[in-house]
Order: structure tokens, then C-alpha cells, then sequence
């Protein structure tokens, strides 16, 4: 495929980019260089559909995504303004067809996200060359697909896509437990045998066969104590890379894959603060800088249809923003710390305005120090959730649909964090390479209210057997009793076991 | 311009034709979106392949959303998260609004379905019948007229008399033909046979008619349809689709409507009895009726008009009257049996029951294989 071609942006939308840097660099925002380029729809969808990288290696789920994405486009459903990259510098998509005012929106969303990928902390560990990365990352598995045919290489990456989820989303940001003793530094134990105080009764106190006895008794109990690994380990990815009989090149793979998610994990984390402050300042400049009379319309329109809210969705955008303006508000106006939450005249805290004016501050400290699950933790109040109507929904039985459950506050945040928190996907951990001293892999579910999807959890063992390339077992609860389903290579079973 | 995604597409689209990697076909997922073309909603379907993963089973999870509502408003029925109500219900008598579903390759469903089918020629009845000739210039032959002599072939073949016989010069490149090097087209007669013939297609689309359902009787009157014509070509087909009501409709929107109403089959086979009374007299033209149906009508005074309309009205003029019936999640289909107790032994009607999927194929042995 030819490159990309140089898309330097016409003369007059790069008169309208120094313009909104102009606007983003008054408010204060900082980001490294970013570089529009100008894509037509059909490279827009393409460039989505990787992912953001122009580069990557082929795989069919790309092209799934880029169907989507073209049909959406194609019957009018969506279109896709814009996509910026955690790069430096931070590259920019422009959709051609953008109308001029768009394209003003646009780059001052842009602005942006690059302000929040360069300052908020759950981006200080990601490769800031990740395009040059994923670049290499699809020559390297292409070399593989010359060597072993598309097939081959493309199943195993199926596999791995299956447990792409099971990394340690948190590994970047802290340091798990003390750091492993690597194994030749620990002193072997001298194998004494029993007492001899005469050193001529010795050999007939402990004849070498005792000793050699002894010292086989030991190992044994040592190999029986080392746990492996030594302690849960929820980076099943690395567990397999480092464990598993891999080929050379499927752990050459694995790694890939295990780096992209690992990449890509950040702005998972950090989608509604991302989308929300992207969405603040385009607003803001759109609104205080930059819009014309004449466009007025236009912008309000596209905004509005950004932020558009559907029942039983919620847009993190919508969410994002108006968080972001709850907590100015508040900030400017002193509504939080002590006397604010021990105050219990409604009358008085619908006047309360202390004129603090330390809003924009704020903001600018939570950009940088939260993530989505903090953000909401510790910035969602009762009042917001009242003013943007949001609610619990679940499944209910009796009706055989989805119905609104509660608008309580407490469910709500408590529901929410749970979306949130790893993803919103189930806890899985490694806890034994060596199940039942079988050389069995046994992963643990934790439990945490909600069963796994047992019928995708049997498949995923499966793939997951592939790699192994022994049983594995994963200890799940399934309606309160605990469960473990193993898959052999050949066969499921699963039988009651509590741990 | 050709874009590098496009071969991942590709793979993609040989994927869910199953032509490629089998062992992901189990976890094609038949999305949908639903768009505006005009005036009307259309369904756009957007297969995905999920990858299975750890992940939380649905019911139990829920999540938050936004929006106006009480405490127990319904969001959506069973299946996806906040999915629109799409009709599913017992049978109703008003009619529902339209949806059309588009983007779905025919050629393809044809050639898939053409290869795992064998099916027995009908031999159309009738004293109208017309048999075509026509011929197709097919081969290559040494000798024939000069008129259809084949220039390009006939200089191969003196070049490659030439380079074997040591003959050909390529500073001097001329080639002359011999006698022997002439070659010709040749033509193949082939025969097909033309009747006027006229097959009227009637569907039940009301909303008790589940998408399962209507899928199953979309495949089978699509594969009748597409197998008929692919060997009669004078062939006129009819469309009628009824909820509560019956109508006149077109190829296509036959094969992609949806819609959500009530079931009143005589109003159908009113139609049909128009359609055979007006514009296609028995003595000029052989008629087929197939009738799809969840068998679950309005009411049983209903059922009777049908049964009268169809003796004193339709059979007399038909061939065969086929109807189908696909077995509806609610269980009522009484209609196959109140058809067999009165026609069950007459000749010229075709009944069969349609349980699942699988079985469309022995149904439309069922009902094309009486040989009519």
C-alpha cells in the first residue's frame, strides 16, 4: 500500500490550527507538537478501524471494525470527525468532508486530548514512538506470515486475542509485593546429618547413602513449598510468555499483543476524563475564542450531537464534560471540604459562594492526578447524579427485559465503579502453574457478585489449553457455589471445589 | 485506490461466508443497525465475530445509564442492552409500521444455498409451453466457415507450428498460417423450456412472526423463487405480504420487509384470488400459490373465509397451492391443521411444517418434490 501521502494541511486550515494553538496555549493547556493530517472517510474508517495507527499487522478484526465503521458512514448512522494518537508528537486525523467550522471544533477537541495524554499520569509510562512501534510491531509478525503462512499466524493471534484481558492493568503504576530473589543467590543449606562429636564416628553416624537420603528428602519438600508462582499473579500474559512452551515466534506474538494492550489500557482507563476534557475545551474555545456569529448553528448542532444521551448508555463524553464543570463550579464557588459537607440547609448550599474562583485550578490538578474510577469515586455527588437523571438498570426476570432499577445514589456510584473498575471485566489471576503437581494451570475468578459467562469462559480455556499446552483449570462461582471448570485438550468437566 | 485494509476486509467477509476458518464460525454474531433511507427505517446488518474472552455473563450485570424514567420503566426487551422493541408478541389485528432490511448479497445466499440443494425438476403442466432455442458460441473447432474463423487462435497456432517446427525468426517475427492452423468458433444449441408460468408468494410479516421465523420463510421462498427462475424463465412471480392486511408488493421489498401487525390470511388470499382472477385465466397460464405463514390467524371465522376462498376461488385456477408453516414460539399454528382436515386430500395442495433452520431443506423437498 502506498503511505499515507503527505496530507500537510491546505494553507487555510493551517491558518485555523495556529489559530485554535493560539487559543488552547492562552488557556494554559500543554501538549507536544501535534501534526494534522487531512485523511479522506475511506482512510478515516481505515485509520479507526487499526486502532489510530496507519500500520499494523493484518489481522480479520480489523477489517470487522472497518466494516462497521464504513457501513455506519455509508447510511449516514456515523461519521467520524476525528482521531488523535498518544504520540510525540501527537498525530491528528482530520476527516476531509469536515466543514470548516468542524474542523475548528475539531482541532480544538484535539488540543485537547493532547494536553490530557501528555500531563495525566496514566500516560507517563506508555511508548510516546508508539507509532513507530506499531510500525515494526506489524513488519515483525508480517515476517512470521511470510515464513508460516497467514493462517498459522493469524489463528495463534486469535488465541492470544482471547486472553488479551488478562494483564495487570495497574502493573505500570505500582509495585506488586518484594521483588522476586532470583534463584542463584540464595545459599543451598549444608547438609549436615546427624551430631558427631567424634570426628572418626562421623562416616558411621551419617554414611553417605544417609546424607544423599537427606538431602533428596529436602528437595523434595522444597520443590513442594515453592509456590509458582510464588504469589497470584493477575499478568496471565506474562505468565505465559515466561512459562509456557512456546514457540520463538508465538512468544514472539504474545509479547506484541501483550505490549499493544498494555498501550492501550490508559485511555481505556481514562475515557470519560479524556472525552470529558477534550469536550470542556472545545467548548471553551469554541465558545469564548474562537466561534463566528455565522457559525453558531452549526457548532451547536455538531456539539449537541456529541453530547446526545440515549436511556441505558451512558455517553462518556456528556459525562465527562459536565464533571468537569461540576467541579469548577464547586471549586469556584468553595462548595466541598468540611463545612460544605456538614451543612445540612438546603437553602444555604443553594446560595453557597464563597468566590473562591479556584475552578480552572482545579481542573488542571485533575487532568493530571486522576483516572476514571478516581474521577468518579471522589467527584460524582448525589446532585449530580439527581441533575443528569442517571439510573441503575439491570435485567429483571419477572419481565423478561431491562428496566430501570434504582436512582439511588449509593447504587448508582457503587454500579458505575464497578463498570469501571478493570475494565469492567472479571478478576483473573494465576495461581498455580503446577495444579495438583500436574504441571496444570489453575486460574482464580474472583468473585465479586456477578457469575462469568460460562459458555465464552469454557471457549477462552480452551485457548487458553492451546497455550499451555496442558490442562487448565479456572475456579469460578457459579449461582454461590464454587465451581472448577477444566478443559484437558479433548474434553470439559467441571466439578464443585471450593478453595 | 486500494487501501491495506482492504485485504483484512476481505479475509473478514470470507470469514462470515464461512469460506475461510471455520472455527470462528461459531462466534459470528448477527448485529444490526438500524438507519433512514427516504421515509423508511431500514436494518443494515453488521455481522461481528466475538473472540471469546473471560467476561461477565449479562443478566446479572446491568449497568447505568441516563435518561427520563421511573423506577421500572422498561428499557428493552430480552436480547441486547437497550435494543428497540421490535414487535415480538401474539398476534394482533393492526397493522405495524415497515422496516426494510438492506445490504444482503442474494447472489451469494443463492450460490451457497444452489450448492448444498439438489433439488427435482418441476416439470411445468400445461399445453403453453415453449421451447426455446439458443445458441452460445462455446468452443474451438478445426474446421467450420470461414466467417467464424478465429483470427487470434488460428495465429497461436501457426506461431507455435512455427517455433516447434524451428521456423520462427524473432528478428523477423512473421507468421503465416496453413489450412491446417485455421481454427473456428463452434456453437452449442441449448434448449430451455418456457412456460406461463405464474407463481404468487404470499407472507405472513405480522408481528407474531419472530425474526426467526421470518428468516426461515425469507430463505425458503427466496430459494424457491431463485430456483424457479434459474430454470423457467417466463416465469411471473407475484408478491403479496399481510399482517392484518394484504399487499401487492415487489421483488425486493418481499424479501426485506419487516413488519409488525396482526394476521388475517383472508385478506391474502382475497388478493391472490384477485390476482388469479384478473390477469391470469387457468387456460393460458400455470399457477403456483405458496403461502408462508406461523399459522397463528385472528380468529377462526377467519380460517374458514380463508378455506372457502381457497375452494371455491383459488384451487380451481392453480396447479398447486403450497403453504408452509413455521413453527412459532407461542405454539398456536392451528391453521396447517384446519388446511389438512379440508384439503388433506386433495392433490393440488402442498402442506408442510417448517420447525427450525434445518428444516427448510426438507421442506422445500416437501413441497417443490411432488413433481407438480
Amino acid at each position: 500500500m502506498r503511505r499515507l501521502r503527505d496530507r500537510q494541511l491546505p494553507p487555510r486550515l493551517r491558518d485555523l490550527q495556529d489559530e485554535v494553538e493560539g487559543y488552547a496555549r492562552e488557556f494554559g493547556l500543554d501538549f507536544f507538537e501535534v501534526i494534522f493530517e487531512l485523511l479522506s472517510y475511506d482512510e478515516v474508517n481505515m485509520v479507526a478501524a487499526y486502532g489510530g495507527y496507519p500500520n499494523r499487522y493484518p489481522h480479520w478484526r480489523f477489517g470487522m471494525e472497518y466494516e462497521q465503521l464504513s457501513k455506519g458512514y455509508e447510511y449516514g448512522l456515523s461519521k467520524i470527525y476525528e482521531m488523535v494518537i498518544n504520540n510525540d508528537p501527537t498525530y491528528a486525523y482530520l476527516q476531509e468532508s469536515n466543514s470548516e467550522v468542524d474542523q475548528k471544533l475539531v482541532m480544538a477537541h484535539v488540543y485537547g486530548h493532547a494536553d490530557f495524554f501528555k500531563n495525566n499520569f496514566s500516560f507517563a509510562h506508555t511508548n510516546r514512538k508508539m507509532m513507530d512501534e506499531m510500525a515494526n510491531h506489524a513488519t515483525r509478525v508480517r515476517r512470521w506470515i511470510d515464513r508460516l503462512g497467514l493462517e498459522v499466524v493469524e489463528n495463534f493471534i486469535d488465541r492470544c486475542l482471547s486472553l488479551e484481558n488478562l494483564i495487570d492493568y495497574h502493573a505500570p503504576y505500582i509495585k506488586r509485593g518484594p521483588p522476586r530473589v532470583p534463584e542463584g543467590e540464595k545459599e543451598p543449606e549444608r547438609i549436615e546429618g546427624l551430631r558427631a562429636d567424634r570426628e572418626y564416628m562421623r562416616y558411621y553416624i551419617n554414611p553417605p547413602e544417609y546424607l544423599e537420603e537427606l538431602r533428596r528428602q529436602r528437595e523434595e519438600a522444597e520443590r513442594q513449598k515453592k509456590r509458582f508462582p510464588e504469589r497470584p499473579q493477575r499478568d496471565v500474559l506474562l505468565f505465559l510468555l515466561e512459562h509456557a512452551p512456546l514457540e520463538p515466534w508465538e512468544q514472539e506474538i504474545l509479547a506484541i499483543i501483550r505490549e499493544e494492550a498494555y498501550y492501550f489500557a490508559p485511555q481505556g482507563q481514562t475515557k470519560i476524563m479524556n472525552e470529558g476534557w477534550a469536550s470542556y475545551w472545545h467548548s471553551t474555545i469554541m465558545t469564548q475564542r474562537a466561534l463566528k456569529a455565522s457559525e453558531l448553528i452549526d457548532y451547536a448542532d455538531h456539539h449537541a450531537a456529541t453530547m446526545a444521551v440515549r436511556p441505558g448508555a451512558l455517553n462518556p463524553y456528556k459525562i465527562g464534560l459536565e464533571l468537569f464543570r461540576d467541579i469548577e463550579d464547586r471549586w469556584n464557588k468553595g462548595r466541598f471540604g468540611k463545612e460544605w459537607e456538614e451543612c445540612d440547609s438546603l437553602v444555604e448550599k443553594q446560595r453557597w459562594d464563597l468566590q473562591l474562583g479556584l475552578g480552572r485550578q482545579k481542573i488542571f490538578e485533575v487532568r493530571r492526578l486522576y483516572n476514571d474510577v478516581t474521577f468518579i469515586d471522589e467527584f460524582l455527588t448525589p446532585e449530580f447524579c439527581l441533575e443528569h437523571k442517571l439510573f441503575v438498570y439491570g435485567y429483571n426476570d419477572k419481565h423478561q427485559a431491562w428496566e430501570i432499577l434504582s436512582r439511588d445514589f449509593k447504587v448508582i456510584k457503587e454500579k458505575l465503579l464497578h463498570q469501571l473498575t478493570n475494565f469492567g471485566q472479571p478478576i483473573i489471576d494465576v495461581v498455580d502453574g503446577n495444579f495438583e503437581n500436574r504441571a496444570e494451570l489453575l486460574l482464580v475468578h474472583r468473585h465479586d457478585g456477578i457469575d462469568l459467562k460460562l459458555d465464552e469462559a469454557r471457549l477462552t480455556l480452551e485457548n487458553l489449553e492451546s497455550l499451555w499446552r496442558r490442562p487448565v483449570n479456572l475456579h469460578t462461582r457459579v449461582d454461590g457455589k464454587g465451581v472448577i471448570l477444566r478443559f484437558d485438550g479433548k474434553e470439559h468437566s467441571e466439578r464443585r471445589a471450593d478453595l | 485506490m486500494t487501501l491495506k485494509i482492504h485485504q483484512d476486509h476481505a479475509r473478514f467477509k470470507a470469514i462470515v461466508r464461512g469460506r475461510i476458518k471455520q472455527n470462528l464460525r461459531r462466534f459470528i454474531q448477527k448485529g444490526e443497525m438500524i438507519g433512514k433511507r427516504g421515509k423508511d427505517f431500514i436494518t443494515i446488518p453488521v455481522p461481528t465475530i466475538e473472540i471469546p474472552r473471560f467476561r461477565y455473563g449479562p443478566k446479572q450485570q446491568g449497568g447505568v445509564g441516563q435518561g427520563e424514567g421511573e423506577v421500572g420503566t422498561i428499557l428493552g426487551p430480552a436480547g441486547d442492552g437497550a435494543a428497540q422493541g421490535d414487535g415480538k408478541g401474539k398476534a394482533g389485528d393492526a397493522p405495524g409500521h415497515h422496516l426494510l432490511e438492506v445490504d444482503v448479497s442474494l447472489d451469494e445466499l443463492a450460490e451457497i444455498l444452489g450448492e448444498e440443494l439438489e433439488l427435482p425438476r418441476i416439470q411445468p403442466k400445461g399445453n403453453d409451453r415453449i421451447v426455446t432455442e439458443k445458441t452460445r458460441y462455446v468452443g474451438i473447432n478445426t474446421t467450420g466457415p470461414e466467417s467464424l474463423r478465429h483470427f487470434r487462435r488460428t495465429f497461436r497456432q501457426a506461431l507455435k507450428r512455427q517455433i516447434i517446427t524451428g521456423t520462427y525468426d524473432p528478428r523477423n517475427p512473421v507468421v503465416v498460417p496453413y489450412r491446417e492452423d485455421r481454427r473456428y468458433r463452434t456453437w452449442k444449441v441449448t434448449t430451455r423450456p418456457e412456460s406461463n408460468a405464474l407463481i404468487i408468494y404470499i407472507m405472513d410479516v405480522s408481528g407474531s412472526m419472530g425474526d426467526e421465523q421470518k428468516e426461515i420463510v425469507r430463505i425458503e421462498s427466496f430459494w424457491i423463487d431463485t430456483w424457479l427462475r434459474h430454470h423457467y424463465k417466463g416465469l411471473v412471480g407475484r408478491y403479496i405480504i399481510h399482517d392484518a392486511v394484504a399487499r401487492e408488493v415487489d421483488r425486493e421489498t418481499f424479501f426485506h420487509t419487516r413488519e409488525s401487525g396482526g394476521t388475517m390470511i383472508s385478506s391474502a388470499y382475497k388478493l391472490a384470488a384477485e390476482i388469479l382472477e384478473a390477469d391470469h385465466p387457468p387456460e393460458q397460464w400455470n399457477s403456483y400459490v405458496f403461502h408462508f405463514s406461523d399459522g397463528d390467524n385472528w380468529s377462526a371465522d377467519d380460517t374458514r373465509l380463508c378455506c372457502d376462498i381457497l375452494e371455491g376461488r383459488i384451487l380451481p385456477r392453480v396447479n398447486l397451492f403450497a403453504y408452509g408453516q413455521v413453527e412459532s414460539p407461542y405454539g398456536s399454528g392451528q391453521f396447517i391443521k384446519d388446511l389438512r382436515e379440508r384439503f388433506g386430500q386433495d392433490e393440488r395442495v402442498a402442506l408442510s411444517e417448517i420447525a427450525d433452520k434445518e428444516a427448510i431443506y426438507t421442506s422445500i423437498k416437501e413441497i417443490l418434490g411432488k413433481g407438480r
